[in-house]
């Protein structure tokens, strides 16, 4: 059973179709990766997995239960996690502060104060922030950011971890880090989606691509399939394409 | 229910309702381009009934006269204001308000300190306070606040400041009323013969002032929709950066908003003090209904300010037919079903 | 259960607190006359001051509602106060707008920011409204007299309250839901994906901080023995909690206290000289608080402090 799914997955913006109609699944331990042209709705998609908005209509499953409709909190308490495209974190608070948040309300059960240190001490260790574990999050550059966000959401135990635009913003040694840490991640077991525009990552790290155009899923398969498919490279004519 | 007390109701819902439109379409002005939810907005209309009260009991000014005289001068304090005080707020550099304010302090205090001395004279206080104050500002400035990483706020943190600023002028403003005319009820009597619409009774200032906010209104409306500072308004509201870049000069508009935010208080406190009797302590309660008003029209919405007064002005003057002590409750619960149900109003995005 | 490693706040050790609070519990005793009074309208001042700081603070949610929650602490006194005990209608007074909080909570705090604060502006007027139709046309008076107590026992239980209070914040502030309540302000779309029910967190914090507000209204309503909604319901009273904590700072607990203190005080001074102008002088008192001192005295103060020993510290 693939643990996340979706089942004719549509959002209206007005009369707009952001999202229309759109299957999909993604299988456990996998990386999956979203990608196409500017408006296409993937950050939408994003969205509406992750509980920021309500499908309508349409159905997601995660783990066979059905999540449409429920809070972003308890979705994260379910197990799915996720970083935004601009970063949001706490920018005030230490690093520290904003992954124990995480560690403390993000678990399903009830965590003790020693036991949520521990968790945030391994978070900022995986993601190689030990460092710097007392600064202000403000004070961080873009990428250390983004490396807090993802220690933060890790914090929260997921199962499934949701990327969105990780490497924008990022160099191209920032982006190779980027790429080691997902798949660093992935070796922990953690079921992946990514929403990217550097195809340099989406290719390198993805199981299985899932293309968007217009609010409608047009291609999936392996990186393989999708770089040869004259459909996605049709869409992608006239785009900017980081390779 | 007869025809007449139909009437009666319909006319005064109408009356009140725009009022209540013309408070409400001054406050979304404020608060959708300015960006400040100004609850000292009631004041202003206090201090246009009570110009209009003063310039006709002494100097025998008829008061649909007083909407030009009154008008303008409330336009420029509330933009003299956005000018000194809320600029400041937005910015941090050293603005005409503050020295104003710290002007006052010093020279009370020097004007006490020389109290105990014996010379207490308040112009040698003012005269050496000011260039003090100015002085002080200019030092604060430069050395202390730019060094101590004093910054421009973020956009929520400036609707704080600015909310809690307008809370000031709230004080300041309604005291300096209870201080001049006391808090007790004042009145005049003008334009009230009766007049006889289809066997309902009205006083002729009613209709007169019904007629001159809805055409108030209506002028306000075509100025935003059809002339150049009116676009520059609308551009400013939907994205004051991008009007800037437009050639729009964004301090001037944000300015200019206020103010005539602020008139469109002063225009209404005119006319309403031409049928009702009008209180120092009068301003609050008008906060609240614009506030209403400006929800159930939609945050941001001119048109729906216009609309939402008259709907409340009528549901009001409804209840108030049977039971004048409720008329705040049921707003508050029209707010409330709103809150519930739609909380972006009418014309809301 | 330190949460919080970064800043330790050495001027006010345990020890120090502990001497002040005691000398502060037993003044009475020792000395008379008009200081007990006027420390009870300090005290006053603080629970006010604190408890609006303790939500408003951290969730960048600005309610103006405390003078709504002060007047349902008193009405609660003026109608049970001659029936129950002190403690009895002081709790009671808390309860009673923390029901009042719960409400308006769960039925704005899940909106923006700016529909709370309007909601909350005009509650004061709506509720004293609302208790004027009810004395008009159920209860046939008009304004209800309130059990009269000494000054001393008036003392002892605000004294009460500010301890619990101040106790109640500093645990707050340190613990999980202290981290909560800061991670909503900071970024309240981030908060809720990370796991915190972001609505439910609110609301519990601001029907807390009702509680106080409520039950310093219980306690203070019998120094005044006359109450009409006209009285317990003055918009002054929203307003002057928020002066106060900004004034003082809110980025520690000592500065919505000593933003308290130093205007509770000045209140005194003025009220005394110029009786009509003191709201007027707040009035000017606040802009320029605002202008100058965005982060509060104890902001600048611990700025200052920092850039003259020309170091940088991480504040939370």
């Amino acid at each position: 059973m693939p643990i996340l799914e979706g089942e004719g997955v549509t959002k209206y913006f007005g009369g707009l179709a952001a999202v229309l109609d759109v299957d999909f699944h993604v299988n456990q331990g996998e990386v999956a990766g979203l990608i196409g042209p500017n408006g296409a709705g993937k950050t939408t998609l994003f969205n509406l997995i992750s509980a920021s908005l309500v499908p309508r209509p349409g159905t997601i499953k995660f783990k066979g239960v059905n999540i449409t409709g429920k809070k972003p909190h308890q979705i994260c308490r379910m197990g799915i996690a996720r970083t935004f495209q601009t970063v949001k974190v706490f920018a005030n608070m230490p690093a520290f502060q904003n992954v124990l948040a995480g560690s403390f309300f993000g678990t399903a059960a009830g965590v003790s104060p020693s036991e949520a240190t521990r968790g945030v001490t391994e978070a900022l260790e995986f993601v190689g922030l030990s460092e710097i574990a007392l600064t202000p999050a403000r004070d961080l550059t873009l990428a250390n950011q983004k490396r807090l966000e993802v220690a933060r959401a890790l914090a929260t135990k997921p199962e499934l971890l949701l990327l969105d635009e990780l490497m924008a913003g990022l160099n191209a040694v920032e982006v190779s880090e980027a790429m080691e840490l997902v798949k660093k991640i992935r070796d922990q077991g953690i079921t992946i989606v990514m929403v990217e525009h550097v195809m340099k990552a989406i290719m390198g790290v993805c199981d299985r691509i899932m293309v968007l155009h217009h609010g409608e899923k047009i291609a999936e398969g392996t990186p393989q399939e999708i770089a040869n498919s004259e459909k996605v490279i049709e869409v992608y004519l006239g785009e900017q394409v980081d390779a | 229910m007869d025809l007449v007390t139909v009437l009666d109701i319909v006319i005064g819902g109408l009356l009140l309702g725009g009022i209540y439109a013309l408070i409400a379409m001054g406050l979304s002005l404020q608060y959708g381009v300015a960006r400040v939810l100004n609850v000292s907005h009631g004041e202003f209309i206090m201090l246009g009934a009570f110009a209009t009260w003063v310039l006709y009991t002494t100097l025998d000014v008829n008061p649909l006269i007083s909407l030009v005289i009154v008008g303008p001068v409330i336009f420029i304090i509330g933009f003299l204001l956005h000018k000194t005080f809320f600029r400041h707020l937005l910015t941090s550099k050293p603005v005409l308000g503050e020295v104003i304010m710290l002007g006052i302090l010093i020279s009370w205090a020097i004007y006490e300190l020389l109290k105990v001395t014996n010379t207490g004279n308040p112009l040698i206080a003012i005269f050496i306070g000011i260039p003090v104050a100015i002085a002080l500002d200019f030092i604060l400035h430069k050395n202390l606040f730019k060094r101590i990483g004093v910054s421009p706020p973020s956009q929520s943190a400036y609707e704080g400041s600015s909310l809690l600023a307008t809370f000031g002028f709230l004080y300041i403003i309604q005291n300096i009323a209870i201080i001049t005319w006391s808090s007790s009820s004042k009145g005049y009597s003008f334009l009230a013969s009766p007049v006889n619409l289809g066997g309902a009774i009205f006083a002729s200032n009613r209709l007169v002032t019904l007629g001159f906010a809805v055409v108030i209104g209506l002028a306000f409306y075509i100025f935003l929709a059809r002339t150049r500072m009116g676009k520059a308004i609308r551009a400013a509201a939907q994205d004051p950066s991008a009007a800037e870049l437009m050639g729009v000069n964004i301090n001037q508009v944000l300015a200019i908003c206020f103010g005539f935010g602020a008139l469109m208080a002063g225009l209404a406190g005119v006319l309403y003090s031409m049928c009702f009797s009008i209180q120092a302590t009068m301003g609050l309660g008008f906060t609240v209904i614009a506030i209403i008003v400006v929800v159930l029209g939609g945050l941001g919405s001119i048109p729906g300010s216009f609309l939402g007064g008259f709907i409340l002005g009528i549901i009001g003057q409804i209840v108030t037919y049977f039971e004048p002590s409720l008329s705040l409750a049921a707003y508050y619960l029209i707010f409330i079903v709103l809150l519930l149900a739609r909380p972006k109003g009418i014309f809301g995005k | 259960m330190n949460i919080n490693r970064i800043t330790s706040n050495k001027a006010f050790s345990p020890v120090i607190i502990g001497v002040i609070a005691v000398l502060l519990a037993t003044l009475p005793l020792y000395i008379g006359g008009y200081t007990p009074i006027l420390l009870t309208s300090i005290y006053m001042y603080i629970i006010l001051a604190v408890s609006w700081s303790m939500f408003s603070g951290p969730t960048g949610y600005m309610s103006l509602a405390t003078a709504a929650f002060f007047g349902v602490g008193i009405y609660t006194a003026a109608f049970l106060g001659n029936t129950v005990p002190l403690p009895v209608f002081m709790i009671a007074g808390g309860l009673a707008s923390s029901i009042v909080a719960l409400l308006v909570g769960a039925l704005t705090l899940r909106l923006r920011g700016i529909y709370f604060a309007i909601f909350t502006f005009g509650l004061v007027l709506l509720i004293a409204q609302l208790l004027m139709f009810w004395e008009l046309h159920v209860t046939g008076t008009r304004g209800r007299f309130v059990v009269v107590l000494d000054y001393n026992t008036i003392y002892y239980a605000m004294f009460v309250i500010v301890a619990v209070l101040m106790l109640t914040a500093y645990l707050l502030r340190r613990s999980r839901w202290g981290l909560a309540l800061q991670s909503i302000g900071e970024n309240e779309e981030a908060a809720a994906h990370t796991g915190i029910n972001t609505t439910m967190v609110k609301v519990i914090n601001y029907a807390l901080s009702a509680f106080f507000i409520g039950a310093a209204g219980a306690t203070i309503a019998t120094r005044w023995t006359y109450i009409d909604p006209v009285i317990a319901f003055h918009p002054l009273f929203s307003f002057l909690p928020v002066l106060m904590a900004i004034f003082g700072g809110m980025g520690r607990l000592s500065g919505p206290v000593i933003g308290a203190i130093i205007f509770a005080y000045l209140q005194e001074i003025l009220i005394t000289r110029f009786s009509e102008l003191y709201m007027l002088i707040f009035g000017i008192i606040l802009i320029i608080a605002i202008l100058y001192l965005p982060n509060g005295l104890v902001g600048l103060i611990q700025r200052t402090w920092i850039h003259l020993s020309g170091g940088q510290r991480a504040n939370t």
